[in-house]
């Protein structure tokens, strides 16, 4: 057939159906217009008028059929029976409301579960990052944390498998106050080299970016910066006129050059849960070279250059750098190199990996169950489709009808799954003090409706097939008399109803055992020893937004801000610090004052803190040996510092530190020693740790209020606000953040994973549940005549019971059997994701056993009672 | 509930290019069209309701025919077809390879 006669019988195909009702009346026409000139001719042959009606008709034969025919040239059949099927599956839906309800709500909630996953892994693993050629972007780190500036440049420079490299700087996402427009208010920044955004290919949506003269200035005094999309729109409601005004950041004057594109989100791919409100330049200068290991680079690959090969060419690279420029000169630099994505969201692979699988066994559990429901209800209805098969219905025709049915189901299942699955979505993209990458991205777009469609129609196969396949039965007579209840192909039937929810329990055996590995090592990790207690604690930042001419100006701020919040009722203790547990991870090496360590072996590398007196009471931080700062340790007395105890382990092993010397700032003595705090993340020990006193250096970037509260911390950041007011009128409007607060975000992962799969695990334990309901009253109803003959014979209700009762625990005794088998093989997946819990933990698998054992008995019961209550008479008499 | 396509009485396909025969005539009913088909054939061929209906869809959506309303002599609306300018070609192209296929089977069996 030619093309062209071929759409033009489509266009008239559509036509046609169009005006089928008309067109089907004309037919109509047509043929009676036909019999009426047979009837004519036949009188004209000199029949009378009944007789040659009558012929006529029984010459044209069957007039439906006919016109069927006639019609069916144009509509093909299966669509006709497909309007005819899903006309009598929502006729059937609205005679039996409840049940269809409930399957509805059953498949809506699976259908939601999956496509909310589908998002979520969508987001974290499958779409492309929001950069251009994404896949080309490299993470480069030294070690674990930044690299040198000059190291950074070196690089940049002579390495052949990078078109460039760019960087942020990784310790220094700090804040600077935004003064001068309305109210004053704390920034986040984010320090980016100059051809940071032009490398990830992102064009600003107003404006421009950085120029090369730009990123030369003082790092405190940016000549420029770039808004995020959001701050734009909240801080200046989207006004495009603010590119070119000048802002006072920090009390300097900076231009606005450009604002970032919505789909740029900084801090959801590099830090998640701390929202970036400004891009300031970091310039690459010999000021910025002192900072130390700060840059976090990305490159972006040459065509045919692999990571692997960049790896090589920059660990080749490194150990020229570190030859050329030996240690005191420069930091040395180790880089390590993975592709961005891997970086971004690698880590969290398995765990994403972990909730489809979850939700996978839930999807199947879901269609176990309809299955079963739709078998019981397949039982109700046998007469009915015994009755259409008498009528001529083929068994294919038959079993279309089921399966269109069961697919209409599920559709409307997947309508309520969509809905689901929007808010899902959105409660997950708004869980922003969660520290997972993407999750902001996580929305239900096209490919998840898609995938939501083809869940709901494979859903609808899969749960209706097993019925469907048992229509096949339906064909003999029989099953159209009266009182041949269940009889019919019994066994086999109760066989599959078994089956099915034997394999129930076990998939809801496996997810319940994941999830309570998962919960418990959450659980675990909450009862950790953090070093300090998150309880009562909460903190504040109190930069001041003036300058400070010298140590004693600075000095004097520091002790001011102390006594006016001492002061405030409420505050049991307060401290200063520049950074907080779980954040910041400046590092510098030192030794005890004269240690020699031999070539090869380095000095320890503590963690810097500068604080105050009343930190470590504020944060409660114990005191092993010795003192704490107080106000009198000043830039004038003697230079201290206080260390954990594994740096004190480390540098004087067997002796006390307390009066020994450190190497820092030419000699420091010890006066105290405390506990190790875990302050990279709640799993991980600490490492080495040095306090120093804030009033005896200037090397801070930031200035954290920390206090204990007697009370609650409701109404307290206003009272401190307006406490430290006159000290400075443009400090910025802040929170008082709980640290119980980065405690959570710091677990969060963690409590995400565990939460959805207990989600996941209690609904399957529902529909597990459910099954075994289902199962057992629809045997006790099929035996309803058995049992009303056994009590005739004089079987005692207790003993029924428990027949029935004990049947229920053997089909929950080899779903666990099944289950626990899968569980062991299964958990050992998990191992990476679980935390001081063994994938074979003995307690989680007894519970779950003991759990399912309780609740399969206690469903089993109610049916059970059923039976037990059964009128002989009455069961007798009914058939 | 299930429908079944007619069987063809005759030939596959042959009714449809005696119905475009026929229509060379001019405008036809379809109780015409099966009159005529009866006694051109000397009442050889007779014309099944149940096929002739089915057909005259077919054609028409193939767009070999139209189909108007009309009246009849005596009368009475009725449904009249004509052959259209497609339809006038594919009857060539049909009557030839008619002519082919039964000349071909005619020589086989020694006919001719």
């Amino acid at each position: 057939m030619h093309a062209d006669s071929w759409w033009k019988r489509s266009r008239r195909r559509l036509q046609y159906w169009l005006t089928r009702s008309k067109r089907q009346l004309l037919l109509w026409e047509e043929m009676e217009f036909h019999i009426e000139s047979m009837v004519q001719d036949l009188i004209a042959q000199g029949a009378l008028e009944p007789e040659a009606r009558a012929a006529a008709r029984r010459k044209f034969g069957n007039m439906t059929r006919t016109s069927e025919d006639a019609r069916s040239v144009w509509i093909a059949h299966w669509v006709h029976d497909l309007a005819l099927d899903l006309r009598h599956a929502f006729r059937g839906m609205r005679r039996n409301a409840g049940f269809t309800a409930f399957v509805i709500l059953i498949a809506g909630l699976g259908i939601g579960a999956s496509s909310t996953v589908f998002s979520v892994v969508n987001a974290l693993l499958l779409r492309p990052l929001p950069f251009h050629d994404p896949e080309r972007l490299v993470w480069v780190v030294n070690q674990e944390w930044g690299m040198q500036v000059d190291n950074f440049r070196d690089l940049q420079a002579q390495n052949k498998s990078f078109t460039d490299l760019a960087g942020f700087a990784g310790v220094h996402t700090g804040a600077s106050a935004l003064t001068g427009v309305g109210e004053p208010e704390r920034l986040t920044n984010s320090p980016v080299t100059c051809n940071f955004f032009t490398l990830l290919g992102v064009q600003p949506t107003i404006g421009r970016s950085f120029a090369a003269d730009e990123c030369q200035e003082k790092f405190n005094s940016p000549p420029a910066t770039l808004l995020s999309y959001g701050f734009w729109r909240r801080r200046f409601a989207s006004d495009p006129t603010v590119v070119g005004r000048t802002l006072t950041l920090g009390a300097k004057p900076v231009t606005v050059v450009g604002v970032l594109p919505e789909s740029f989100d900084f801090a959801s791919i590099f830090a998640p849960g701390t929202p970036v409100d400004v891009f300031i330049p970091w310039p690459l200068t010999a000021e910025t070279n002192a900072f130390g290991n700060t840059l976090k680079a990305i490159g972006r690959l040459r065509p045919g250059a692999t990571v692997e090969n960049a790896q090589t060419e920059f660990k080749l690279l490194a150990a020229q750098l570190e030859h050329e420029h030996p240690s005191p000169e420069r930091n040395p630099v180790k880089p390590r190199l993975t592709p961005l994505r891997r970086h971004v969201s690698g880590r969290f692979g398995p765990a994403t990996m972990v909730l489809a699988c979850a939700v996978g066994a839930v999807m199947l559990i879901v269609c176990a169950n309809l299955s079963n429901l739709q078998l019981a209800r397949l039982g109700a209805r046998q007469r009915e489709l015994a009755m259409r098969a008498a009528l001529g219905a083929g068994r294919s025709r038959l079993l279309r009808q089921i399966l269109t049915e069961n697919v209409a189901l599920s559709g409307c299942g997947a309508v309520l799954g969509v809905a689901l699955a929007a808010l899902g979505t959105r409660a997950i993209a708004h869980l922003d003090a969660f520290d997972i990458p993407l999750l902001a991205s996580v929305r239900l777009d096209l490919e998840a409706v898609g995938f939501t469609l083809l869940a709901a129609v494979l859903t609808g196969v899969l749960f209706g097939l097993l019925p469907a396949l048992r229509v096949g039965s339906f064909g003999e007579a029989q099953a159209l008399k009266e009182g041949v209840r269940g009889s019919n192909g019994g066994r086999w039937h109760a066989w599959v109803r078994n089956g099915l929810v034997v394999s129930e329990i076990a998939f809801a055996c496996t997810l319940l055992v994941g999830g309570g590995l998962l919960v418990r090592s959450f659980l675990r990790v909450l009862d950790l020893n953090l070093g300090f207690e998150p309880e009562r604690a909460a903190s504040m930042r109190v930069d001041p937004s003036l300058r400070f001419s010298g140590a004693a100006q600075r000095n004097a701020y520091v002790d001011e801000v102390l006594r006016r919040v001492r002061s405030l009722p409420g505050i049991r203790t307060a401290g200063l610090t520049d950074v907080l547990p779980f954040a910041g991870d400046r590092s510098w090496q030192v030794s005890g004052k004269g240690q020699v360590f031999p070539k090869g072996q380095f000095p320890p590398e503590p963690y810097i803190r500068v604080v105050t007196e009343g930190y470590f009471e504020s944060l409660g931080i114990r005191l092993r040996e010795g003192r704490e700062f107080t106000e009198m340790d000043r830039a004038e007395s003697e230079p201290v510092v206080v260390i954990n105890e594994t740096l004190a382990r480390t540098l004087w092993p067997g002796q006390s530190a307390v009066g020994q010397f450190v190497s820092q700032d030419g000699g420091r003595r010890v006066v105290g020693v405390v506990d190790d705090v875990r302050h990279m993340s709640p799993e991980q020990p600490g490492g080495p740790e040095m306090y120093m006193p804030m009033r005896q250096t200037g090397d801070y970037g930031a200035m954290n209020l920390v206090v204990r509260t007697a009370i609650d911390q409701e109404g307290m950041a206003a009272a401190v606000r307006a406490a430290l007011r006159p000290l400075d009128p443009n400090l910025p409007a802040s929170e008082l953040k709980t640290l119980q607060a980065f405690v959570d975000k710091a677990v969060s992962p963690r409590r995400f994973l565990a939460m959805m799969l207990a989600g996941f695990a209690g609904f399957a334990l529902l529909l597990a549940s459910l099954g075994i309901y289902a199962v057992i009253s629809y045997a006790v109803n099929e035996r309803t005549q058995e049992i009303g003959i056994r009590m005739a014979l004089g079987a005692s209700a207790a003993s029924l019971q428990g027949r029935i009762i004990l049947q229920t625990l053997g089909l929950t005794a080899v779903g666990l059997a099944l289950g626990m088998a899968g569980s062991l093989v299964l958990t050992s997946t998990l191992q990476s994701l679980l935390f001081g819990v063994s994938p074979e933990d003995p307690i989680t698998f007894a519970g779950i056993g003991a759990l399912l054992i309780a609740v399969a008995a206690g469903t089993g019961f109610i049916p059970a009672r059923r039976a037990s209550r059964i009128d002989p008479m009455v069961a007798l008499r009914s058939n | 509930m299930g429908t079944r396509k007619a069987k063809a009485e005759l030939l596959p396909g042959t009714l449809d290019m005696l119905v475009l025969q026929i229509l060379l005539r001019g405008h036809l009913h379809g109780y015409a069209i099966a009159q005529l088909i009866q006694q051109l054939s000397d009442d050889l061929l007779r014309v099944e309701e149940g096929s002739l209906y089915p057909a005259l869809q077919r054609l028409e959506l193939n767009g070999w025919i139209e189909g108007e309303w009309g009246l009849s002599a005596n009368k009475r609306r009725a449904r009249f077809y004509k052959l259209t300018v497609d339809g006038r070609k594919h009857l060539t192209e049909e009557s030839t390879r008619y002519l082919q296929v039964t000349g071909a089977v005619a020589r086989i069996m020694g006919f001719a």
